[in-house]
């Protein structure tokens, strides 16, 4: 082959994942960007921005997304890890695990919030059942939005639902990790926490970091789950963009809310490329 | 130091037995190398005694202590890994460290070991290096150096050398040896490589479909395999076993082989006028074989194939009969192929072969020592 030839065909199979991410990724992206920052009749503007810090709703939004990631992430987290340490001590019957573990995957965000809905509304499963066995003689209304509850049913429809998504690259991580580590780990002398704590984890720190940005990401963006369980009761950043967008018919408003999710998932995603950061030299 | 004692071992996957009712001691400060084509269970014999794999039935001992139910971190063992094994998030340093920190060993004692055994190595300017910054040698002596480090009962290895290229792996083969010696540390090691096994072992146990077929001095596994499989696996070329018919003329006691016939000594005239049936395997390697350019009573006559000078010497590959025969000779040896060549067998370096059985005929039954 003349090597001087440029040679096309990589580009060429790159071309419909490009096409796809201009379109439907980048091109919104920057009519966003456009509605947040310009005015109707075409100049630049702040006010958008303004007008969102100082919506009543905002801080409310931004607390509650902030509470949320720190109540969901770390627990799915540690969660999926456990799980997937367990699934690679290939005890009799693990495999079946990742099958079970990966079920939630298939499920949308939208209907997994309605399922937990049913769980706790006033009518809902877990009342019914708590009523039969005779723990309560009436139904508890826990999805009282001045309790906590929505809260913390929403942080288990999430960690219900998307833990396995973790679960799934830490087990990829680990299983790419040869099997001579952990050996030699346990020959000089470690324990198994050692072993997982000295060895383990530090050679899976390109799959945490994968797992991380991504869980956080979504959770950024939450949005399915909070108006299916919360309703009204509850807001978060993408519940008002939606809300701008659909109720009070600002365009501009909703690309500012997406324009703030846009930067928050950058900001999380950079700090955890530099906290995880894997140095070149620690790599085989 | 101490000795490793291991007792009617067996250990199965699935339906394959790896390694079949073994018993093997290495002796407090011994040498040992366990030989065998891949497959053999060299290997898990060896990760058995480490604990990485769970015996099916039998006891492992290391040093008088019965180690068989207890996991690896807990047998006082350092073992070399084949891939080397070094941790690459760690400095060369703190790989060399890892067991004494396990053993939450003081700080300045750690130190101090590491950089004795860095040195022994000769790694002691890579030690803030990372694995990934060394070439495969030196990798390889990290984890050696890490094995030695600790306090270990034992050293095990497992074709530490195999990943090296041929000349590196000539290179550490020597330093090994010696710095073994200078450790005294009793030293299990793995090897498909019959010339790593024979250079460095004090004793070699040959190993074949998860038995150990014959434990003995590396000069005595060679000059005296105990059967077929072990003089063809061990020496290159591999022994040459001629067809052999035992006959008696004249009250004395002649094999007929190679379109001729030979005479055996006085002892092992004696065992093979016990054998059953005439026919006897004639193993002789091919540097017990003379070459004459002109007939003799005792000579075998034979032409010449193929010559194959190694610069050190010649190997002659050349039809003896029916069967085809390598002969070692000189460097200035001069043949043609096709020509007409003499062949004295030296019949003290003669191994008998029962044919049926594979057996040398005065093999001792029970190889384990």
């Amino acid at each position: 082959m003349n090597l001087k030839r440029f040679n096309w065909e990589p580009y060429l199979l790159l071309l419909p994942s490009a096409l796809y991410l201009v379109f439907f990724l980048a091109w919104p992206m920057f009519q966003a960007f456009g509605l947040a920052f310009q005015a109707d009749d075409g100049h630049l503007t702040l006010d958008y921005m303004q007008r969102m810090f100082s919506d009543v709703m905002f801080s409310a939004a931004l607390i509650n997304t902030v509470k949320l990631i720190i109540a969901i992430v770390p627990l799915q987290f540690i969660l999926a890890l456990v799980m997937a340490l367990l699934m690679m001590e290939r005890l009799r019957g693990s495999d079946i695990l990742v099958y079970i573990y990966s079920i939630p995957l298939a499920i949308s965000d939208l209907a997994a919030g309605i399922i937990w809905f049913s769980i706790f509304t006033q009518r809902g499963y877990l009342n019914s059942l708590l009523y039969g066995l005779g723990v309560l003689d009436k139904p508890f209304l826990f999805l009282n939005y001045q309790s906590n509850w929505p809260f913390a049913a929403i942080v288990l429809a999430e960690v219900w639902r998307a833990t396995s998504i973790v679960f799934v690259i830490l087990v990829a991580g680990l299983q790419s990790i040869p099997r001579d580590y952990a050996e030699a780990a346990e020959v000089f002398g470690a324990n198994w926490f050692t072993r997982v704590w000295r060895v383990t984890l530090p050679l899976l720190r390109p799959s945490i970091q994968t797992a991380l940005i991504l869980r956080t990401i979504l959770a950024v963006q939450m949005f399915a789950v909070v108006v299916a369980i919360a309703g009204r009761g509850m807001t978060v950043l993408a519940n008002e963009a939606y809300r701008w967008y659909s109720e009070y018919r600002s365009p501009h408003l909703a690309a500012t809310y997406a324009m703030f999710i846009l930067v928050i998932s950058l900001g999380t995603a950079f700090i955890y490329l530099r906290a995880l950061r894997v140095k070149e030299e620690m790599v085989l | 130091m101490a000795e490793i004692h291991v007792e009617s071992v067996r250990k199965t996957f699935g339906k394959v037995k790896a390694v079949w009712d073994v018993d093997l001691t290495v002796h407090d400060r011994e040498f040992v190398v366990l030989l065998g084509p891949s497959g053999c269970g060299k290997t898990t014999l060896l990760r058995c005694i480490a604990g990485l794999e769970q015996v099916d039935q039998g006891r492992v001992f290391i040093g008088q202590r019965d180690v068989t139910d207890l996991p690896p971190r807990r047998r006082q063992i350092a073992m070399v890994f084949q891939n080397y094994a070094v941790f690459p998030h760690l400095t060369v340093f703190e790989n060399v460290a890892f067991g004494l920190r396990m053993q939450h060993r003081p700080k300045d004692e750690i130190k101090k070991r590491v950089q004795s055994a860095a040195e022994l190595l000769h790694i002691e300017n890579l030690l803030d290096r990372y694995p990934s910054q060394l070439s495969g040698g030196q990798r390889q002596r990290v984890a050696v150096a890490r094995a030695i480090a600790v306090d270990s009962l034992v050293l095990l290895m497992d074709e530490p050398l195999s990943n090296l290229d041929a000349l590196l792996r000539l290179e550490m083969r020597a330093e090994l040896k010696r710095l073994l010696r200078e450790i005294e540390a009793t030293t299990l090691y793995v090897t498909h490589d019959q010339v790593e096994a024979l250079s460095l072992g004090d004793r070699i146990a040959v190993m074949r479909d998860g038995q150990i077929l014959q434990y003995d001095t590396p000069l005595n596994v060679y000059d005296k395999p105990a059967d077929l499989f072990i003089g063809g696996f061990i020496g290159n070329p591999p022994m040459n076993f001629l067809d052999g018919e035992v006959r008696t003329e004249d009250g004395r006691l002649i094999v007929r082989t190679g379109g001729g016939e030979i005479y055996p000594p006085p002892e092992a005239s004696a065992v093979l006028s016990r054998l059953k049936e005439p026919s006897v395997l004639v193993g002789i390697r091919a540097e017990n074989i003379e070459t004459l350019s002109a007939p003799a009573e005792d000579a075998l006559q034979a032409t010449v194939l193929v010559v194959e000078p190694l610069g050190s010497h010649n190997l002659i590959t050349m039809q003896l009969g029916p069967e085809q025969i390598k002969v070692n000779t000189d460097a200035d040896f001069q043949a043609q192929p096709g020509q007409t060549i003499w062949l004295r067998l030296n019949t003290d370096k003669i191994r008998w072969i029962d044919k049926a059985s594979g057996r040398a005929l005065d093999y001792d039954v029970s190889p384990q020592s």
